[in-house]
Order: structure tokens, then C-alpha cells, then sequence
């Protein structure tokens, strides 16, 4: 409990901090660059951005996916668009605005030098990714188009059809090809980081398998950047990728990393329910739908008629009666819980009896159908695709799913960890969404840290490191590498009866239950003792066919399984230690009389940092606190 | 539901591969086809046999990893990737037959898994715009019509899952190319490196084995993002005029 | 339906490499896309000469005289015509040549055929191009055999109208009164038709002439084109066979 945690935030008013801190910041010079080796883990908006970048700078960089190709990564399914404060609609936006919504709309549990920074760069992620050709849509004067987005008051939403995520990964992709082409990057796809290597302290290395051959080795480099994404597949269903996991920063807490606020997820309200237990991912709806549409489910318990023949007045619109001002547009964490609720008292809908409906007919009596096809033609055909239900005669079904984690690795200023040279961009990092993200932020966060903030930030890391090269000859590395080639064997050895996936679906419906919209201590509780067990037995009893030395999909899915089985515990134990409720972590002890999260800025107004403490040791919370000077806490109410 | 499965198995790419019947039992029509597939891996394991191994990761529609011929069809039957067709689609105890992505640009890994990466070298060829990070001018300060940018962005929705490839009898990749050629072409920005761009990905798209296009259009009925075929005219014309250029060093 | 080679060898082969000179115009041809420039403007010059061929060859509907004279007239122009002819002749073998150059690459590209065929877009015509365009050859070299050369029928050679002039009239009644000859004059023709249906189109879309607002109409109308050929040249040996013209 002796560390203590400097955010190395710069002194001065708010909105000097990045400029000064840029000008007393170390530099390494342009001749020197190429001898400074670096590794980025992760191809997504974050990764690719950070590599391209820090390669045209000249720096020696080896990039790392474990997808067949960089511009597969998760950051392609980002619908909705990306923030910036460039204020073109004239409707009273500005850097400070955007940062005040994100610090609210994070329930005041991020840091305010961070989110300035997120607020001040989102005006130049603009320009450059129009000028590498992303094609936002635009007015028919030619210039940018906006749309509002999240309940914010303001239009600045830039959009690239339904697409943004896509595009705006295809622009980092194509500037990392071209950093590639010119020599500057090596890309490693089909590679998986198994472990990070440390060299004195200082992370130096990593230890990786190529998910083609099989084969383990390791590369050293003068600092390690990981840009691995978020860890909501611990639930198994979310509606993150297949492959997402938590693996390269729960390797990285484990080597002394801090994780901080594992158990601040994300949970959207509009997805398509779990049809049966063979589901392997869940579908994101657009948000929007909640304009049009009038969430219900039937008065009665468990019954059995079909949604037409239940008369409007054995119907209960539950958000429109418990919010009246806001209705069914509350924010996504009071929707998503409110249909927990009622699903929970048995009136959920649906043969799971998990959901709740979407109707439209109100809407489509309203406006007309064609009116409705117009504004969400797609997605109503995206529904029929995968639930053959049309939701122009029938409502539509849905249930909140996990989407984005706000938690992730400690970082300080520099983006740097406690450990040094070890350096957290995007979602695997904790610092800019505090407790609750904003739509639209996730992605202008990862190209921020990685076009903006980490080419500039790493410097005053690597201008101490020179002449102090690390290599794989040295023992750390052949340890760290030994180390990942006898849990691969382990896995390997193990025979067992049970699948990888049936673990990775038990676990998932227990954090899910447990530490999912709504938790309590007695469930947390029970999480913490169940879990322990299960993994025990996953290591008694996982069958994993194959061998290492080949492609073998279900050994990779046994590694990534293994390290949530031991990542989920911390994330119940964060959200056990966290006595209040603040943005998607709602505890239900405490809320407000009107059932609202019931913040405690007295003694969680902090970043709860969790280090590692050995495999049978509960870990040692460490806090950063934050402190607020630029804005006032104070309680969100939609009523 | 229940199905007669046909699939490709490949230990790797240095062996010979074969086609083996598998059967898959109770299959909710709800499932998907990836689903199924889950449920006959699932049922593999249990019996001590080596799982099918193919590729897939967002499961929505966009990253493209997921690929699969099925009956003969990049992404099986329908509109979209082989993560958005659904069980319900086939008829009760239908064969089915599953094969991975043919063409010689890109080997196979195991079973339906095959190596892309022959995408990536194009781009890497010339698929971009290089600005320096940071020297980017105010993104308003230059106008692009709404008629270009929306044609761009039709472009640009290419996922890069190499279906055209699998579908054009010659592994054409003309589609993935003209689709990111046009993109980049018709944009402003994209101008200054518009001509050594297309000879670039062009050339690059010849060497690394793709055949070339006999306007079947197979490609454009398959794709999942809708890329029009016409990309692929505006791409011959882009590298013939690119070309005269040359040759006359103009 | 199921063409499955079960156990068969995945192929090893590794992908060709192709490479490009330094000269841009030759580069230009060693190129897919410069190959198929190459296809599609000497198609357009074939289909030209279809075209014309056929202007000339309806003359017979004029009666004797007029074709007779026509022929007349191609044959007085001398060198031009043979420089027409070399030009033809050039462009016929390029067509050719780039093509199967284009076909041995293509099938190094696709080295093994799916079990199952699943065609969504591709038409007959398209993808029996190189056989059809193969079998036109031969059908091309017996009728130049037959009505250029005349070697088929050496008594073609000593026919002259009343004025004097080769009488091509006769020439071409004699010879379509054979109903084998017209019988697969019609077959060659009825593949120049299918090669042209999807030729037409193929050209445009190749030279980058395609867009999305001519798309359809480049498609129907080359369709079109291509059977207005072929019932512009079958009307012949039918309406002789059918007596109408003697």
C-alpha cells in the first residue's frame, strides 16, 4: 500500500496544461529516432494510429494484431460518428463544452487535465482524417455535415454514413500501410501477445505467438505500447468481436501494472435479445430507435399472448411512467436497468423471457410507415435478417448488452503506466470516460492518444532510455518465454471434458448476473467465492484439442478464457470495494429514493488502481483522487 | 433443423485437403451460420476430433474476417457476409456444401481459414493518402461536393473480405482495388497521387497473382458492401489515362 | 452437378510472379488491365467491321447488280484494301493473342474450381467467351477459305455477271443453296452473336467508358446489337434456302 500515484498532470489553468506540457516535454531528435525500437500491441483506431504515426516520425516500429489484418480490428464496428468541438453548426459548441459533457456524462470519475486534452485534439482529428480522405458526409455546399448524438445539446457528431468507426479505422489502417511500405513498420497479423517482458523494471519487451504456426518468441524494443481494447468479452456476450479479450493488459497488470476501475462497463440498452444458448455475439441496434419507439412490457406476470392481443391498457410503458420529462430517451444506463428490472419481476417478453418491446405502431399510425422505413428502414431489415420478425406489424424486442469498458490499465499524463516504458492507449487505458462513456467519444479517445497525444508524450519516456537497449538474449526474456510455453503445454495437458466455450458461457452469465447493470454486495459477493472455483476447474478440466504448434483456434480461445477467469474476480472486486453508484457501475444499495445512482464524492471521488499481488493474495487498492476545478459535481436527473 | 455438412479439411497449407461429411443435429433455425458451425465444433470437441477452423470476429457484418464458400457461393446465399445469414434460410436436413476462399493469391492456412494479406501488400502499394500527422490543414478549407463524397463513401464501404476474389472464376481482385482507387480518386485530397497510386495497385494486384476481369460481375453480386462493378470502369480508365501519361511523359 | 475431387491435392504451386518493364508502354501491355485495353480495342475494331461487313453483305436484298458492283468497288481500291485487310488481320490475331496470354494467366490465379458451382450474375455467353470466341476462328478461317479464297469450291472463281464482274451474287446464292454450309454459317453467326452480347458491353466497361447511369443501357443495347447481327447476316442463307431470293 507504500505506492503512490503521480498523474503527472502540468500545473497551470486548465486550458494551457497541453500546450505547456508539449513545450517542457523531452524530445528525442530526428537522427536518433531511428535507433529507438518500439512496440504498439493492437491495430485498432489507438494502435494503428500511434504505429503510422510513430513511424513517419522515424522511430523503429514493430506492430502487432492478432487479427488476420490491421484493419479488421474492433474500432470497424463504431456506428454512430466521433465528437469534436469544432462548433461548424454555430449552435454554441466549444473545446470547454465538450469537455464539460464528457466529464459529466462520465459521472464525474475522470480527469479533468485528460478530457481538456480529448476536447482540445478532437479539433485536429478532424482535419487530418479528412485530409487522409475519410469520407465524412457532408452539406450540399461541400462542407462538413453534423448531427447530435447522446442527449447532448449541440450538433457535433461528424458521420460517415453508419460507418464512422470503418472509415475512420481505414484512414489509420491505409497511413499504417503506407509507414510499412516505407519501412518503418513491421506488421506482425495472425500475432498474439502472450506476455510482457520486463527488463529492471521497465517494460521492454513482449513474448508473442503466431497464431499461424504456433510458434512462441519474443521482441525486445526500448518501450511497449499497448492498444488492445477493452475487456467486455469477460461476459462472453457482448457485442464486442469474437476475438476480443483482456489478455495483453491483464498479462501487463499482472507484471505490476495497475488496473484501474475494472467495473466501470458500459451497457447499451438497444440490442437484439438472446434467441438461445448457442448465441455466440449480440447485435447492436442504433440508439436512435428510441426516438421513434415506445418501450413496454405486459402488466401481468409471464404472459403468454402475443404482443397485439394486449390491450394498451394491460401494457406498461415503464419509462414513460417512471420518466415522465425524458420518457424512453433516458440516458443508456436508466433504460438499460429499468428493463433488468422488469425483466427480473418476471415480465420480460420474448421466449427468454429477457426483453422488453420496442413498439412502433404508435409512430408508424402517427407519421405513416413510410415515414418510419425512411428513418430506420435498415435497421428494421437488420432486425427481420436475424430475428425473422418484421417490426413494422410486430414490435420489436430488445435487451441491454455490454458494450465498452470504461476501466482499464493505470496511465498517467504521458499515457505512461506505474511500470515504466509501458505506455496504455484507447480503451485498454482508464483515463477520459470516467464512469459512464459519451456516445461518439470512444472513437475520437483512441485517435487522440494514438495521432496526438503518445508520439509526443513517449519522448520524455525514451530521451532517458538512450543506450540502455534491451535483447532477447537477456534471461528476463527467456524466462518470460519459457513461462508462456509451459501454460500453452499446461492447457494442452489438461484433457478434460469440458469446452473452452462452456467455461468462457458460465463465466459470462455469471459477471453478467452478478456484476452486470445492476449489482449488490451479497451478489458481488457470491461472484467472488464462485469464481475462484470455476477457474479451478477449468484448469482440472478444459479439453483443448490440438497441439501449440499449429493453428488451433480453441487454444486460443483457452489462454484468453483463462486470463478473464482471473481478471472477471478483480472486476467483482472493484465493484464491491466501490460503495456508491456513479454512471454504469449501479450498486443497489445505493440510489436515490427516486431510484437513481446515489454518488458518494466524499469517499469515491478517486481512480480505484488495483495492483497485482500474487495468485492467492487479494490485490492492493491503490487511489488516485480526483479533483475538480474547472466544474461543479453534481447529480444527474432526467425525471 | 438438421443439415448434411460437406466441409473442406486442411490440416495446413503445405497438405492435401479433402472434403468430410459432418452432420449437424438440433440446429435452432435461429442460429446463424457461424452459430451452426459453433454448435458442430462444440459436438467435434466433445467427441476428441479436431475442430473446423474458420475465420470470423466482429460477427456484425463489418470487419470482414468471415469468408466461407457455401454451395459454391462466397457468404452463401443472400445479401451480406456469412455472420449475417441465418439457419432459417436453408431447408431442413439441406446438404450443404463449405469451402474456403479459392484463389492462388491466397494460400490456404487450415481448413477454411485462407491467408489475405495479399489485400494488405496492395494497399500498401499505393491505397492511401500520406499526410503528415499534425500538418493537416482546417478540414473546411477544402469543399468536396456532396455528389463525390457520397460516391467516395460508396467506395469506400468496401470491407476487404476478398469475396470478390472467391467469386470471380479468374480471382480477380479488380473490385477491391477500383473500389479504394475510386475512393481516394475521387476526393480532392486524393488528387496529387491519383496516377502513381492506380499503376502502383494495379501492378501490385498482377504480381501477386490475381487474374484479371472478364466483366462476369460475379464479384459485384456477392459483395457484402454493395460495391458497384462500375468502380471497375473508372479504375480501367484511371490507369489507362495514367499510363498514356507516362508514355507520353506528359 | 457435383464436380468434388475427393482427396484431391490442394495446389502448391506458388502464385506467378509477374513483373513489368521499365518502358511504360510495354509495361502497359504486360499489365491485366493493359491486356485487357488491348482485348477490348481490337473487339471494337471487329465489331466495326462486323458491322460494315454486314451493310455490305444485306446489298444482296438490292439484287445482282448492286452487290456485284460493291464488290467491284472493295476490289479496285487495291493497296487500301489490303491494308485494310492486314489491319483487320492484325487486330484479329492481337485479339487473340492477348486473350489466351490473359487465359493462361487467369487460370494460374484460380487454381482449383469450388465443388459446386453457384453462379449469381455471370451469363452463358460470358463465361464461354474463349470457346466461343475459338470456335468462331474456325469458323472465320472456313468462310474466308470458302468466299474470300474460294478454295472450298474452285468454280467461285470463274463466275462473272453480265458485266464482267465476279459474280458474288451467285456465289453466294450457290453456296447457301448447301443447307450443311448454311446450317453452320447460322451456328458460327449464332456464336458471334453470343460473343458480341457479351462483348459489346465487355468493351465498354473495359476502355472505362461504364458508368452507373449507361450501366443498363450499355448492357440491353449490346444485346440488342448482337442479334441485329444475327439476323441481319442469317436473313441471307434463310431467304435463299427459302427461295425468295434465286
Amino acid at each position: 500500500m507504500s505506492m503512490i500515484l503521480d498523474p503527472k498532470i502540468p500545473s497551470g489553468p486548465l486550458e494551457k496544461k497541453w500546450s505547456k506540457h508539449r513545450g517542457e516535454s523531452k524530445l528525442v531528435a530526428p537522427n536518433n529516432r531511428p535507433k529507438f525500437d518500439l512496440i504498439v500491441v493492437g491495430s485498432g483506431l489507438a494502435g494503428a494510429s500511434a504505429a503510422a504515426t510513430l513511424g513517419e516520425l522515424g522511430y523503429n516500429v514493430k506492430c502487432f494484431c492478432f487479427q488476420d489484418s490491421p484493419r479488421r480490428a474492433h474500432s470497424i464496428a463504431a456506428q454512430g460518428g466521433i465528437n469534436a468541438a469544432k462548433n461548424y453548426q454555430n449552435d454554441g459548441d466549444s473545446v470547454f463544452r465538450l469537455f464539460y459533457d464528457t466529464i459529466k456524462g462520465g459521472d464525474f470519475r475522470s480527469r479533468e487535465a485528460n478530457v481538456y486534452r480529448l476536447a482540445e485534439i478532437s479539433l485536429n482529428i478532424i482535419d487530418q482524417c479528412v485530409a487522409q480522405g475519410v469520407p465524412f458526409a457532408r452539406e450540399y455546399g461541400g462542407l462538413l455535415a453534423n448531427r447530435s448524438f447522446g442527449g447532448v445539446q449541440v450538433s457535433r457528431t461528424f458521420y460517415a454514413r453508419g460507418q464512422t468507426g470503418q472509415q475512420l479505422l481505414l484512414g489509420a489502417y491505409q497511413a499504417l500501410q503506407h509507414e510499412i511500405a516505407e519501412g518503418t513498420v513491421k506488421m506482425y497479423p495472425r500475432t498474439e501477445m502472450l506476455d510482457l517482458v520486463l527488463v529492471n523494471g521497465h517494460a521492454k519487451g513482449i513474448v508473442v505467438r503466431n497464431l499461424v504456426t504456433g510458434e512462441i518468441n519474443t521482441h525486445a524494443a526500448d518501450a511497449v505500447i499497448l492498444a488492445t481494447g477493452g475487456y467486455g468479452n469477460v461476459f462472453y456476450l457482448s457485442t464486442n468481436a469474437k476475438g476480443c479479450n483482456v489478455t495483453a493488459t491483464w498479462r501487463a497488470h499482472k507484471r505490476g501494472a495497475l488496473f484501474a476501475n475494472p467495473c466501470f462497463t458500459q451497457i447499451h440498452p438497444t440490442c437484439i435479445p438472446v434467441s438461445g444458448p448457442y448465441q455466440a455475439k449480440l447485435t447492436l441496434m442504433s440508439e436512435s430507435l428510441r426516438n421513434d419507439g415506445r418501450v413496454w412490457v405486459p402488466k401481468k406476470k409471464g404472459d403468454p399472448r402475443s404482443p397485439d392481443q394486449i390491450p394498451k391498457e394491460e401494457r406498461d410503458y415503464y419509462l414513460e411512467r417512471k420518466y415522465p420529462a425524458f420518457g424512453n430517451l433516458v440516458p443508456r444506463d436508466i433504460a438499460s436497468r429499468n428493463a433488468k428490472e422488469v425483466c427480473d419481476q418476471g415480465r420480460g417478453v420474448g421466449p427468454s423471457g429477457l426483453g422488453v418491446y420496442l413498439d412502433f405502431s404508435d409512430a408508424i399510425q402517427r407519421h405513416g410507415e413510410s415515414t418510419i422505413r425512411e428513418r430506420y428502414g435498415n435497421l428494421f431489415e437488420m432486425y427481420q435478417n436475424i430475428t425473422n420478425e418484421n417490426a413494422y406489424k410486430t414490435p420489436m424486442r430488445i435487451y441491454p448488452a455490454v458494450h465498452y469498458t470504461m476501466g482499464g490499465l493505470w496511465v498517467d499524463y504521458n499515457l505512461m503506466t506505474n511500470v515504466p516504458g509501458l505506455h496504455v492507449l484507447g480503451e485498454a487505458n482508464f483515463s477520459d470516460h470516467g464512469a459512464n462513456r459519451l456516445g461518439a467519444s470512444a472513437l475520437m479517445q483512441g485517435l487522440s492518444d494514438g495521432y496526438f497525444v503518445i508520439p509526443s508524450t513517449i519522448a520524455n519516456y525514451l530521451a532517458t532510455q538512450m543506450g540502455k537497449k534491451a535483447s532477447t538474449e537477456q534471461p528476463e526474456f527467456k524466462a518470460a518465454e519459457n513461462e508462456a510455453r509451459c501454460r500453452i503445454n499446461r492447457l494442452l495437458s489438461i484433457k478434460g471434458k469440458k469446452t473452452v466455450t462452456t467455461f468462457h458461457r458460465e463465466l459470462g452469465l455469471l459477471v453478467w448476473d452478478k456484476c452486470g447493470m445492476a449489482r449488490d454486495a451479497q451478489g458481488l459477493q457470491e461472484a467472488l467465492q464462485k469464481i475462484p472455483a470455476m477457474r479451478a476447474e477449468f484448469w482440472e478440466n478444459v479439453n483443448v484439442l490440438g497441439d501449440g504448434a499449429e493453428f488451433n483456434q480453441a487454444l486460443e480461445h483457452a489462454g484468453r478464457v483463462a486470463d478473464f477467469l482471473e481478471f472477471a474476480e478483480l472486476m467483482c472486486l472493484d465493484a464491491l470495494e466501490r460503495n456508491e453508484s456513479c454512471g454504469g457501475h449501479f450498486r443497489l444499495e445505493f440510489q436515490t429514493k427516486e431510484g437513481e445512482a446515489l454518488r458518494d464524492d466524499e469517499h469515491y471521488c478517486h481512480v480505484a488502481a488495483w495492483e497485482y499481488a500474487g495468485p492467492h493474495t487479494r490485490p492492493n487498492l491503490i487511489k488516485e483522487s480526483l479533483g475538480f476545478e474547472y466544474v461543479k459535481l453534481s447529480q444527474r436527473s432526467y425525471k | 433443423m438438421n443439415f448434411k455438412l460437406k466441409v473442406w479439411r486442411q490440416k495446413d497449407g503445405a497438405s492435401p485437403g479433402s472434403f468430410k461429411d459432418y452432420d449437424a443435429k438440433d440446429v435452432p433455425s435461429e442460429a446463424s451460420f457461424l452459430e451452426m458451425l459453433d454448435i458442430v465444433n462444440e459436438s467435434l470437441a466433445a467427441s476428441g476430433e479436431d475442430p473446423i477452423a474458420f475465420d470470423s470476429d466482429c460477427r456484425e457484418g463489418i470487419c470482414g474476417t468471415c469468408s466461407l464458400v457455401i454451395n459454391g457461393i462466397p457468404h452463401g446465399p443472400g445479401k451480406g457476409t456469412t455472420c449475417q445469414l441465418y439457419m432459417r434460410r436453408f431447408a431442413d436436413s439441406d446438404t450443404i456444401w463449405i469451402e474456403p476462399f479459392r484463389a492462388a493469391a491466397f494460400p490456404p492456412i487450415k481448413d477454411l481459414v485462407v491467408d489475405r494479406s495479399a489485400f494488405d501488400r496492395i494497399i500498401e502499394a499505393g491505397g492511401y493518402i500520406v499526410v503528415r500527422t499534425g500538418s493537416a490543414p482546417e478540414a473546411n478549407s477544402l469543399p468536396v461536393a456532396k455528389h463525390d463524397a457520397d460516391l467516395a463513401m460508396e467506395a469506400a464501404a468496401c470491407i476487404g473480405c476478398g469475396a470478390c476474389v472467391a467469386a470471380c472464376p479468374n480471382s480477380a481482385a479488380m473490385l477491391f482495388v477500383s473500389a479504394k482507387v475510386s475512393h481516394l480518386g475521387l476526393l480532392p485530397q486524393g488528387q496529387a497521387e491519383r496516377e502513381s497510386r492506380v499503376i502502383h495497385m494495379v501492378r501490385k494486384m498482377d504480381e501477386l497473382g490475381f487474374g484479371s476481369c472478364r466483366n462476369h460481375y460475379e464479384c459485384e453480386a456477392i459483395c457484402p458492401a454493395e460495391v458497384s462493378a462500375t468502380f471497375m470502369a473508372r479504375l480501367n480508365q484511371d490507369y489507362a489515362l495514367a499510363s498514356a501519361k507516362k508514355v507520353l511523359a506528359v | 452437378m457435383l464436380i468434388a475431387s475427393f482427396m484431391s491435392v490442394a495446389s502448391l504451386s506458388p502464385a506467378p510472379v509477374r513483373k513489368f518493364s521499365k518502358n511504360p508502354l510495354i509495361a502497359f501491355y504486360q499489365s491485366s488491365i493493359g491486356k485487357k485495353y488491348v482485348v477490348a480495342g481490337t473487339g471494337l475494331i471487329l465489331i466495326v467491321y462486323v458491322l460494315g461487313h454486314l451493310v455490305g453483305n444485306l446489298q444482296i436484298f438490292s439484287g445482282q447488280e448492286r452487290i456485284n458492283a460493291y464488290s467491284k468497288f472493295l476490289h479496285d481500291l487495291g493497296p487500301i484494301l489490303w491494308l485494310v485487310r492486314v489491319f483487320l488481320l492484325a487486330a484479329f490475331v492481337t485479339h487473340i493473342v492477348a486473350t489466351i496470354q490473359l487465359a493462361q494467366e487467369n487460370r494460374l490465379a484460380k487454381p482449383r474450381k469450388y465443388a459446386v458451382t453457384g453462379y449469381q450474375r455471370s451469363t452463358m455467353a460470358s463465361r464461354t467467351m474463349l470457346i466461343s470466341g475459338l470456335i468462331i476462328l474456325c469458323f472465320v478461317i472456313y468462310h474466308l477459305l470458302q468466299f474470300t479464297l474460294q478454295v472450298t469450291d474452285p468454280k467461285f472463281r470463274h463466275m462473272h455477271d453480265s458485266l464482267g464482274h465476279h459474280d458474288v451474287y451467285r456465289m453466294l446464292i450457290l453456296g447457301f443453296k448447301n443447307p450443311f454450309v448454311s446450317l453452320f454459317y447460322t451456328v458460327g453467326l449464332f456464336l458471334l452473336t453470343n460473343h458480341l452480347s457479351h462483348g459489346f458491353a465487355s468493351v465498354v466497361q473495359t476502355l472505362g467508358i461504364n458508368n452507373r447511369k449507361i450501366a443498363s443501357f450499355v448492357a440491353s443495347g449490346g444485346q440488342t446489337l448482337a442479334w441485329v447481327v444475327f439476323i441481319g447476316y442469317v436473313s441471307i442463307p434463310v431467304t435463299i434456302l427459302l427461295g425468295i431470293i434465286k
